[in-house]
């Protein structure tokens, strides 16, 4: 269970994180999205004691993170894969983790082993990790207390797809089994695949939060026919919005709708189907378009 | 690339696990020791000092009078080499996990950050008075070898030399450390710590009205009784510790107070 009520941090004038508030559930995995710069490391870091908030706090299992005893035991943290040192192995970066949070010596081969990094990648220093060994690393680091909650920013960059793939039924079996997880992403595609919740920011403030389905269903109906101007007056008939794209008629309506308001008018239809067109990808870009959009929304 | 694996039943389950502990001091500092050596660069720091105070013995049983061959003369001159080098170990324990980004974790770890600065200043310190240890060891090879060979071999030593001794290395590392944790930046840090203080002695020779503050104020003065055989008098003490609340004291309290709120990323 994460907790964030009314995060706030400014640099200076600037509010890098704006009254930031969201709460991520135990079982669910938590989308974190916007565009670079939008606030979502910073965000993170401030759930994670590394950064202190101008205003705001959050909690994770109901402690400030400053409170947990031994937090590794309590959330898995990975914040940025590039962040170790370059002369240690990883075998040797996991085993200081391991030890700082008197974890048996055992877990350190059961974490490498469960990230897929082998005894040779293990005894290798960092350096001549690829950044997608080193997010898998940075998994490892952030499993190997056995936590309940994990707290990963960008953790499918530099994978390959099938590495992003194996992380995705990682997150989810994880989740599954009652963790709790919140994970940035600007890779719209992975948070879509896996997350149940959303909860989108841009510009330092959330702009949309809500269950994966609920603002997906937002996207509207795509419809399509022979004759467009005879469907347009349907829908105009029906009091449905309809507005242009590539594919046909974008109309904000569910396709029950639109399809009862075709056959009224006697329209044969071509095309009539959720209008996907990226999905969260479109929602994504509006959301964080530009300030009237911001506004709109809210 | 390395091989995937799916992830085995159960192995990423959340676990309910028995109330956890804090780590201990204890703990964090073996684990700030283990970070000094587990690496090139400190191992390779630590090899070197061993090696520089060997070769000193060695050289001076080459070259020295055979009168002069005794275990407090073998003993005295490894003090000042590793006494250079040691705080730059203090400082890289430090400045390393803000450069290498490994603070990431160990705050994350350990978010109450004073904690993991109390276990590396408590280990550079077990470092120096090794260091001493070892200068002693090393004396005492000397010693051994100069009485088999027509070196004098005396083993006298006053006690108050080996105290000497360790005051001047555990001052020198936690000087280190607090500039390290001042600048939080490797060269910058190690730049600073042999520079400052030399450049202050440098000042204090040349500029006439420093020559008095400069007397309690330049390190490389009030430490010097340290080295001699003659007893430390009460005066050169309070120039030591003027100079110590200077270059140490005040460095450490403004650094954690930095440590403490820097942001971490």
């Amino acid at each position: 269970m994460i907790t964030v009520q009314n995060l706030t941090k400014r640099y200076g004038p600037h509010p890098a994180v704006d009254d930031v508030s969201f709460q991520c559930e135990p079982g669910t995995v938590t989308g974190f999205l916007g565009p670079n710069g939008a606030g979502k490391s910073t965000t993170m870091r401030m759930i994670c004691g590394l950064t202190a908030p101008t205003a705001g706090r959050a909690t994770v299992s109901g402690h400030a993170y400053r409170e947990l005893p031994n937090p590794g035991r309590e959330v898995g943290v990975l914040l940025d894969a590039s962040a170790q040192h370059a002369g240690r192995t990883g075998r040797e970066a996991l085993t200081l983790s391991a030890y700082t949070m008197g974890l048996d010596r055992r877990e350190v081969a059961a974490k490498l082993d469960l990230v897929g990094l082998n005894a040779v990648a293990a005894k290798r220093r960092v350096r001549a990790y690829s950044l997608g060994m080193r997010q898998r690393l940075g998994l490892a680091q952030a499993l190997l207390g056995d936590p309940r909650v994990l707290i990963l920013d960008e953790p499918a960059n530099g994978l390959d797809p099938e590495g992003i793939f194996w992380m995705r039924g990682l997150l989810r079996d994880f989740a599954d089994r009652g963790g709790t997880v919140l994970l940035s992403s600007h890779l719209l595609r992975e948070v879509e695949a896996v997350a149940d919740r959303l909860v989108v920011i841009g510009g330092g403030r959330i702009v949309a939060q809500g269950n994966k389905d609920e603002l997906l269903a937002g996207g509207g109906t795509l419809v399509r026919a022979r004759d467009g101007a005879a469907l347009r007056r349907a829908l105009d008939a029906a009091g449905l919005t309809a507005a242009d794209s590539p594919d046909g008629l974008l109309v904000q309506a569910d396709a029950e709708a639109v399809g009862q308001a075709a056959a009224d008018a006697g329209v044969a239809l071509a095309e009539l189907r959720p209008a996907d067109g990226g999905g969260l990808e479109q929602l994504f870009l509006t959301l964080t378009a530009g300030e009237s959009t911001k506004e709109a929304v809210r | 690339m390395t091989t995937t694996t799916a992830p085995a039943a159960g192995a990423v389950a959340p676990r309910q696990h028995a109330p956890v502990r804090r780590p201990s001091l204890l703990r964090l500092t073996a684990v700030e020791l283990r970070k000094l050596v587990d690496t090139r660069a400190g191992r390779w720091l630590l090899i070197t000092i061993g090696l520089i105070t060997a070769v000193i013995v060695t050289l001076q049983l080459i070259y020295a009078r055979d009168a002069e061959q005794t275990f407090v003369n073998f003993f005295t001159p490894s003090l000042l080499p590793i006494g250079v080098l040691l705080p730059v170990l203090g400082i890289l324990s430090i400045t390393s996990e803000w450069s290498q980004r490994t603070a990431l974790t160990t705050y994350a770890l350990v978010p109450r950050r004073e904690r993991v600065v109390v276990a590396k200043l408590i280990a550079v310190v077990l470092t120096s008075l090794a260091s001493v240890l070892a200068s002693l060891a090393v004396a005492a090879a000397g010693t051994l070898v100069a009485s088999a060979t027509g070196g004098a071999g005396t083993w006298q030593i006053d006690a108050s030399l080996i105290l000497n001794a360790v005051i001047l290395q555990v001052t020198g590392v936690l000087m280190g450390a607090a500039f390290g944790l001042l600048l939080l930046n490797p060269p910058l840090a190690i730049v600073g710590y042999l520079l400052l203080p030399t450049l202050w002695g440098v000042l204090g020779e040349v500029v006439r009205p420093l020559r008095g503050p400069s007397e309690w104020l330049d390190t490389s003065k009030t430490m010097e009784p340290l080295f001699s055989s003659d007893a430390v008098t009460g005066e050169q003490w309070g120039r030591m510790a003027v100079s110590l609340l200077v270059w140490m004291v005040l460095p450490l309290a403004a650094g954690l107070v930095r440590t403490l709120r820097r942001e971490v990323s």
